[in-house]
């Protein structure tokens, strides 16, 4: 049976879409909780009651996203087995056990902690309470760890090995996923862009306060905590972002050379183009910085870096290579005892992937003509301009933020920031960028391993659930409108909420209620105290 | 594998209970959750009344979600075909959950922050959809999983399904769904009785007790149904406990009165539905007695009891064909490999304990009384 190519369309926009909204709300998350634990623990430290306002200020912002983010979430969790069942189980015995790990020793201690945090002020001592935003800190970041160390089996699938007996990758050795390279700099990478992303936050609505001439004791120790932090978190994700272009040259070449739009293999050191335009005549008009694209990814200056048109050749002869590994297993499924088959399988199942890539052309892929491998190994590069471009955006931006906390940190620390209007300005301006930046990471690691689920090993189309169309449908419609609502809802109650400011919580934990409008439901007692 | 100090036929009954536990805590923990949900409209009236409930498991209802959260990463990585096939089966069903479980954690957050009443309303109302809608949903989909699902698996053990949406909601995958709810409306009732005052406790021992009285009823017809009505699955080839995971290598057999053979070859696994009766039996009577805490435990019981029956009674299959039933899932060829579940053998024996330790210290905490005084001292209040 063939595959639906709509179906599997559609699934690939779902996942995206879904992923790309998650994705808005877990960096704010993973930055927010650590500032918001090293505001709390000046206020431990120093008994000094604004830092406590400023934790549950922060704290209250952090409680919106925090909701969006676990409303999300599940679906990401339940999105695998849903619409891609043949990765559930192609793959499970692999990927699942860190996404299970996850939930074990992470996501749990986040979510019930969160709650503590919360409703947890007046009920516990204030190094208690400080241990559990502490923990809720730690919980997002190791959430993020096992979440990083199976997408990084995602592009590079080490320590397993396949399965003709059960059609499926088995762990092997799970230290290699564990300690998979790819894996570690994509998590020091990510947390670091979320350290940045909950910094920039900070100082701008800090930037906003001041500019408004509001909360000013509040700003000013913020932005101190937010320029510190971010300028340490900026430095971290451009020098672990080049650690991981360094680490994908290793595994995942085809990637690179898309990035760079590098149809041809150079000679050493290749040079990096900052600008590229494909041309009428097929050429490309480029601005290039000799040297620099060789040294960055292979750390040497005279390694060769293979481009497009060397990968795509290397693919045809891992795709027919793979296909003895394909024709040996139909033969051992017909017949279990042959010895032979399964030595061939043991040869040659790492390219069995490329073979899987013939699928989209035919069912008896065995009999794939030469012009079908070569429209199959040609699928193997993923598309050159959006990811030559969003990685160009990328890390732009991340080079803006060094400048950016740099230049706010030297204010901060001569504490005349709240004088310079119009960096304050620029300070707020920038808020979205590194929510861009981030989804623009997510689609250079994602978008940029098609047409592969599984880097080498499972294609996606390979890989979706047998679903209609109309499933799909009815799905993403339900995705698209609930997201767009709470994404409304979600930014006008942070606007709400930063413009109401911090509130007297001293009085209120003191049992003394707020001026609040009245409560709503007219046989309610008490004034509802609107948070 | 010789360096794996357990056999994979043990590695894969104690992956089978450890599933059990799983959902059977995500039963209890979000199923207080649940049914409170489900019972905010009915035991709560005004908004004073409603923000009491809220805030009652507003501090540990997050924490709860994560035993499903859990229980579906368990099926992910210790039984993989089960996820694939499941979820992908159940494909409008579960976004339907979803949509329940998308509207909880923003429904508890954004309630508070406006004061309009309409605002409050339509959120009281989408909190109770998102108890309400998965209590039955999860049961229905025990009774399906009962009477078997229509999905084949090709050469390669790709799935596919057969059914449809509408398909799922059978009279008797309904009355599991109401089983399901009314065991987590008693759950919800015994707690809102534990942890308030006033009307709005008195409304829970009225609401609670009825919601037994229906569980207890509801759960001796499904007895009945399964013995008479429906046909359950049994192996007919030889059983190889140990083999490679492949649910293709067996033959199965539609037989009547077969989800009940287990208990006649092992009678101690009685206990399960005896406990479930007797659960709800008590929960009932100190729900009545206004005996609070016992109320918990007992409904707590009557869960655990009517989950196991359910587990005990398909065992060893997981879910079973019934387009194919050669296909169908078991214990015996649906699991992870052997290396791969004792590895996560490895990591639930460190983390469940501390888990568990955790979120009693948390519930420790946060214990006492809700009304409507303490919540003015709380900024955060819902």
């Amino acid at each position: 049976m063939m595959i639906d190519q709509t179906v599997v369309d559609l699934s690939r926009a779902q996942f995206a879409a879904t992923a790309l909204y998650h994705f808005l709300f877990v960096p704010l998350t993973l930055g927010l909780s650590f500032m918001m634990a090293i505001m709390e623990s000046v206020y431990v430290m120093t008994g000094r009651e604004i830092w406590r306002k400023m934790t549950l200020f922060w704290g209250t912002l952090f409680g919106i996203n925090f909701a969006m983010g676990v409303a999300t979430g599940i679906v990401m969790e339940f999105q695998f087995g849903m619409n891609w069942s043949y990765y559930s189980h192609y793959v499970g015995d692999v990927f699942g056990a860190p996404l299970a790990i996850e939930g074990l020793m992470a996501f749990f201690l986040e979510a019930t902690f969160i709650g503590l945090f919360f409703f947890g002020w007046d009920r516990l001592s204030k190094v208690g309470h400080l241990v559990v935003t502490w923990l809720v800190a730690l919980g997002a970041n190791f959430s993020a760890l096992w979440i990083l160390i199976a997408n990084g089996w995602m592009q590079y699938p080490v320590g397993a090995t396949f399965n003709p007996d059960t059609m499926r990758m088995e762990i092997t050795n799970f230290m290699e996923v564990i300690f998979n390279p790819v894996a570690q700099t994509k998590f020091v990478h990510t947390v670091s862009a979320g350290y940045v992303t909950g910094a920039v936050f900070v100082l701008a609505v800090s930037a906003l306060f001041l500019l408004r001439g509001n909360h000013i004791e509040l700003a000013k120790r913020s932005i101190v905590v937010a320029a510190s932090f971010g300028l340490a978190a900026a430095l971290s994700v451009v020098v672990l972002g080049d650690e991981s272009g360094y680490v994908a040259t290793e595994h995942q070449k085809m990637k690179i050379a898309a990035m760079e739009a590098m149809y041809h293999t150079e000679a050493a050191p290749a040079g990096l183009a900052l600008v590229a335009f494909p041309q009428a005549d097929g050429s490309i008009w480029e601005i290039k910085i000799p040297w620099v694209l060789g040294l960055i990814t292979t750390r040497s200056f005279d390694t060769e870096l293979p481009g497009i048109d060397d990968l795509v050749i290397q693919a045809g002869e891992r795709i027919r290579n793979g296909l003895k590994a394909y024709t040996a297993l139909e033969t051992l499924q017909a017949d279990r005892t042959n010895e032979a088959a399964r030595t061939t399988i043991g040869e040659t199942w790492p390219d069995l992937g490329y073979a899987l890539l013939l699928k989209r052309y035919r069912v008896d892929i065995e009999n794939a003509t030469d012009a079908e491998v070569a429209m199959a190994a040609a699928d193997t590069v993923p598309d050159v301009w959006p990811l030559f471009w969003t990685f160009r955006l990328m890390v732009g931006v991340g080079f803006f933020f060094i400048a950016f906390f740099a230049l706010a940190f030297w204010k901060a620390s001569r504490g005349t920031l709240d004088k310079h209007k119009s960096f304050l300005k620029v300070a707020v301006a920038v808020l979205p960028l590194p929510w861009i930046a981030a989804e623009a990471g997510w689609i250079i690691a994602e978008y940029g391993r098609q047409p592969w689920a599984i880097e080498g090993v499972l294609p996606t189309f390979y890989a979706a659930s047998g679903l209609t169309v109309t499933d799909l449908v009815i799905s993403l419609s339900f995705y698209v409108t609930v997201y767009t609502i709470l994404a409304v809802i979600m930014v006008w109650l942070m606007t709400k909420a930063i413009n109401a400011g911090p509130k007297d919580y001293v009085a209120l934990l003191n049992g003394e209620t707020e001026e609040v409008p009245q409560a709503p439901s007219p046989t309610a007692a008490h004034p509802a105290p609107a948070e | 594998m010789d360096f794996i100090p357990i056999d994979y036929e043990s590695l894969r009954i104690i992956w089978w209970a450890l599933l059990g536990i799983l959902l059977i805590g995500f039963a209890i923990m979000g199923g207080m959750d649940l049914g409170i949900g489900a019972l905010l409209p009915a035991v709560a009236r005004t908004d004073e009344e409603r923000r009491v409930l809220l805030n009652l498991i507003g501090p540990t209802w997050e924490g709860n979600q994560v035993w499903l959260v859990l229980g579906g990463g368990a099926i992910f990585a210790a039984w993989p075909p089960l996820y694939a096939v499941s979820f992908s089966g159940f494909y409008l069903a579960m976004i339907v959950i979803l949509l329940a479980l998308i509207l909880r954690p923003v429904g508890f957050k954004f309630r508070g922050k406006i004061t309009d009443r309409r605002w409050r309303e339509a959120w009281d109302w989408a909190l109770f959809v998102g108890g309400f809608v998965p209590s039955v949903i999860f049961g229905v989909a025990v009774g399906n999983v009962l009477l078997g699902a229509p999905f084949s698996l090709d050469a390669t053990l790709r799935p596919q399904y057969l059914g449809t949406f509408f398909g799922l909601l059978t009279p008797f995958a309904l009355l599991c769904g109401l089983v399901s709810l009314a065991m987590v409306a008693t759950m919800g009732a015994s707690v809102i009785a534990a942890r308030t005052e006033g009307a709005i406790a008195q409304r829970a021992r009225i609401y609670g007790r009825w919601a037994g009285l229906a569980a207890l009823g509801l759960f001796g017809l499904g007895g009945l149904w399964v013995a008479f009505g429906i046909e359950g699955y049994v192996i007919t080839s030889t059983v190889v406990t140990d083999a490679a995971s492949n649910p293709l290598n067996k033959t199965v057999a539609r037989q009547a009165g077969a989800w009940l053979a287990n208990y006649g070859n092992q009678p101690w696994m009685m206990i399960a539905p005896f406990l479930g009766f007797v659960g709800l039996g008590l929960a009932v009577y100190y729900l009545g007695e206004r005996w609070n805490v016992p109320a918990i435990l007992a409904s707590g019981l009557a869960i655990f009891g009517i989950v196991s029956t359910a587990g005990l009674s398909l065992f060893p299959f997981l879910l079973p064909s019934s387009f194919d039933p050669d296909a169908s899932l078991t214990v015996w060829d649906a699991s992870s490999s052997h290396l791969t579940l004792f590895i996560m053998l490895i990591a639930t024996v460190i983390f469940l304990p501390i888990i568990l330790a955790y979120t009693s210290w948390v519930y420790k905490v946060m214990s006492g009384p809700v009304t409507p005084k303490s919540l003015g001292r709380n900024p955060n209040a819902y």
